[in-house]
């Protein structure tokens, strides 16, 4: 059988067949014999664990700094524990991509409700909501955003957090860890709060820095920088970056 | 028949600067029945008087819920009126869908606006013949706004729309100030005053044609029925009627012949119109 | 305007034998019977102010605001229709949402007034609209430089270092021309506004009036807000003493 020569360069003419110049109607509807195309079925650069609670008259969230690519720790320097308004931060691991594109996504909501100046403010709950019909529309068209968000906040008065995950499941609870932390350091958190439910902002604070040392201990995917954001009756307030505090003396035991 | 050459289309500027078309379906607000708004500080109440258009017929319908914090009433087309009360209801719906709360009153009623706007810039269209007035209460209080075929609206302390109108905004501008500390049955009193003083003496208000809603803090949207709506109508029963054309040295009754569209209360039945107003 | 009337003013899509749009100039006659906007370039800033007339007693204080924020750090005001005006509120704010979703920065005014201008324009082009009956004055504060533009319904644009539309906009900009625009601070400025705006407005055709203003600029840390309360009493007082002393110079002439 008679073969055709290759297009000399990709899209290019070939030798011996007609040319069908590119955007032309033509051509356009040659080339769309195939609408078969490929989701994004894992992350690329993603952050690890976000750590999540309630204290006794707000709510403290804390994530470390790092991007990895794959097991590389490959950015040093990626925040993703942030304020959204004056009642509402945000916490999000996962693909830092989605994370940044869905930030985008709410700044501009913000910025748009600034300016309608109406003296409505988004509250964390409607927040949440939000957040969890993106997540759950965009894994129904099985194409998620690879992301855990834990929103915090004061629901009229109350502290609220909640969390949604990339298949749209979202739920509230007092203590919220994510990724690797919701096995690590959960149990440890509970067992703080079952004692004394209503600890004040610094035990709080002091829980989340131990949580984020077990994990720097523990997560291969961690960083020894972190950055801690709380909102109470003062306000929002993000910290950062705060080191880890490092101990690796029983390192020399280990042969 | 034509009142100039420039008022056949709502795409046409009249030499000075005025819209015709959507001055003409402003109009069609002034044919409907009267219907009356108000607020206090914790509630905000709708008062509406109904036609039927025969006397076989039922009273139309005049008060309408939107949400369970937003209620609205009618005055002009009421075709018109469903079809915005179908888009405020979906508004209402895809926001609590996600944001799981109520959508704020001023924002509802801007977005409302814009779609209403487009119809007074096309070609193709024609302003919507319906004014509504908006109860509703939110994190900012109890609302009441009206709004107008011209896409206009205005957040009000209170008013009234429709037929001999400017005889309940006479009685609403008199009492302006004692509503703001009134209780609901007081609201409900002053509303029912405003609304009786738009009716010629021989007519009165009872409970078939009256319809009142409110909404309010911790109350979501309420249409009264007819048991309820008596019980406040005895309330003010006793009372002298002031206003429609009975009552003595008083503003109302000139007030009441100014209205451009004077109205002559429940009608006859008018065969071949081509659309119905209430 | 001999052509008044002979039927080639019936359309925004045809010219008049002399060569004018008379739909576009019909539009421009709703502006002028709206009330007074100005805008008031300053070394620091831009000040807008607005005569929002009160139409009932009935009405909230605070009813159709006559100023908009369109982006952080743009304000628009208006004068003319307002259900027009807020249409184009509207398409300004997806303009710059839009660029910022784009490009990642806020939306340089320079290129919001192009696409406001070309929106409107786009609407004296058809039989089948009408020219918005508005015009909108756009304001910013970017990189420590004030930028004014005024927008008529024929979709023509101007930086302006003041300017003035609506009702009173020969006499407001009578007004204008005697200050030294190039030299006053958004401080200085605001009270000029709120002077202008109270001398400019015809207490016999309007009975009762709002003061809007708005800025933005160094003071307001480069975002577009409504002048803080305290400084807008200030300005409104001063406003009205002024007033009063002119009219007590006056009553002295005579």
């Amino acid at each position: 059988m008679f073969q055709e020569a290759p297009p000399l360069w990709k899209n290019g003419p070939a030798p011996g067949s007609f040319y069908n110049f590119p955007n032309t109607t033509f051509s356009l509807l040659q080339n769309s014999s195939s609408d078969a195309f490929k989701h994004s079925q894992s992350p690329v650069t993603t952050a690890t664990s976000i750590i999540a609670l309630v204290y006794d008259k707000g709510v403290i969230i804390g994530g470390d700094l790092l991007g990895s690519y794959g097991s590389l720790a490959r950015y040093r320097n990626c925040p993703r524990v942030l304020k959204v308004n004056e009642n509402i931060i945000l916490g999000a691991g996962g693909d830092y991509g989605d994370f940044q594109y869905v930030k985008a996504l709410i700044d501009q909501k913000i910025i748009d409700e600034e300016c309608l100046d109406d003296g409505v403010k988004l509250k964390p709950k409607s927040l949440h909501c939000w957040l969890t019909r993106i997540m759950y529309n965009r894994r129904s068209k099985f194409d998620p955003f690879w992301n855990n968000f834990v929103v915090g906040g004061l629901q009229d008065g109350a502290p609220f957090l909640g969390t949604v995950d990339k298949l749209g499941t979202a739920y509230e609870d007092k203590i919220i860890c994510t990724g690797y932390g919701a096995h690590i350091v959960t149990p440890m958190i509970r067992g703080v709060l079952d004692k004394n439910p209503n600890i004040k902002r610094a035990e709080a604070r002091a829980l989340v820095i131990k949580a984020m040392e077990i994990l720097f201990y523990r997560d291969a995917r961690s960083f020894p920088k972190f950055q801690i954001a709380t909102l109470d009756e003062d306000g929002v307030q993000v910290e950062g970056p705060i080191d880890v505090s490092q101990n690796w003396q029983m390192a020399t035991l280990i042969r | 028949m034509f009142r100039n050459q420039y008022d056949s289309d709502v795409t046409v500027w009249s030499p000075q600067g005025r819209l015709h078309q959507v001055e003409y379906a402003m109009e069609a607000v002034n044919q409907g029945s009267a219907t009356v708004g108000l607020k206090s500080k914790s509630h905000a109440v709708l008062i509406a008087l109904k036609r039927a258009s025969s006397e076989l017929s039922a009273y139309q319908k005049k008060v309408i819920n939107i949400d369970d914090h937003v209620g609205i009433t009618i005055s002009g087309l009421t075709a018109d009126a469903r079809i915005l009360s179908r888009y405020m209801r979906t508004e209402c719906l895809n926001y609590k869908y996600s944001h799981d709360t109520y959508l704020p009153l001023n924002r509802l009623i801007s977005q409302l606006g814009n779609k209403m706007q487009v119809c007074t810039q096309r070609y193709d269209r024609r302003p919507y013949g319906v004014g509504l007035l908006v109860a509703g209460y939110d994190d900012l209080g109890a609302h009441i706004f009206q709004t107008c075929p011209s896409a206009n609206y205005y957040d009000c302390k209170a008013m009234s729309i429709g037929a001999r109108s400017q005889s309940a905004r006479t009685y609403l501008e008199k009492h302006i100030d004692e509503f703001p500390s009134a209780p609901l049955e007081e609201l409900i009193k002053h509303g029912l005053r405003a609304l009786r003083d738009t009716l010629p003496p021989e007519n009165d208000l009872n409970n078939k044609n009256v319809s009142i809603g409110y909404v309010g803090k911790g109350q979501p949207f309420k249409i009264l029925n007819e048991n309820e709506i008596s019980s406040f109508l005895t309330l003010i029963s006793g009372e002298e009627r002031r206003g429609g054309g009975a009552a003595g040295p008083d503003q109302a009754p000139s007030a009441a012949r100014e209205d451009p569209a004077g109205d002559e209360g429940p009608r006859d039945p008018v065969p071949a119109v081509a659309m119905d107003t209430e | 305007m001999s052509s008044i009337g002979t039927g080639y003013d019936l359309s925004a899509s045809q010219f008049s034998p002399d060569g004018r749009v008379f739909q576009v100039e019909y539009a421009m006659k709703a502006v002028e019977n709206s009330g007074t906007v100005i805008g008031l370039k300053g070394t620091d800033g831009v000040v807008l102010a607005a005569e929002k007339l009160v139409m009932s007693k009935l009405h909230e204080p605070g009813t159709n605001r006559r100023i908009f924020n369109i982006d952080t750090h743009i304000g628009m005001c208006f004068s003319g229709l307002i259900a027009d005006a807020r249409q184009l509120v509207d398409i300004a704010r997806k303009e710059a949402s839009n660029y910022r979703s784009q490009y990642g920065v806020s939306i340089p005014l320079k290129y919001l007034n192009d696409r406001v201008s070309m929106y409107m324009h786009a609407y004296t082009l058809y039989s089948a609209v009408r020219p918005y009956g508005c015009s909108v004055i756009l304001a910013s504060y970017e990189d420590d430089q004030p930028l004014m533009y005024l927008i008529d319904p024929s979709g023509v644009n101007y930086g302006f270092n003041g300017c003035a539309t609506g009702k009173a906009k020969q006499s407001a900009k009578t007004e204008i021309e005697k200050l030294k625009l190039g030299e006053l601070s958004c401080k200085e400025l605001v009270r000029e506004a709120a002077k202008i705006i109270y001398l400019v407005h015809d207490e016999l055709k309007d009975k009762n009036f709002e003061l809007e203003l708005s800025w933005v600029g160094k003071d307001s840390n480069g975002r577009h807000e409504r002048i803080p309360e305290h400084i807008l009493a200030d300005a409104e007082k001063a406003a009205k003493q002024a007033m009063e002393a002119d009219s007590d110079s006056d009553t002295d002439d005579l």
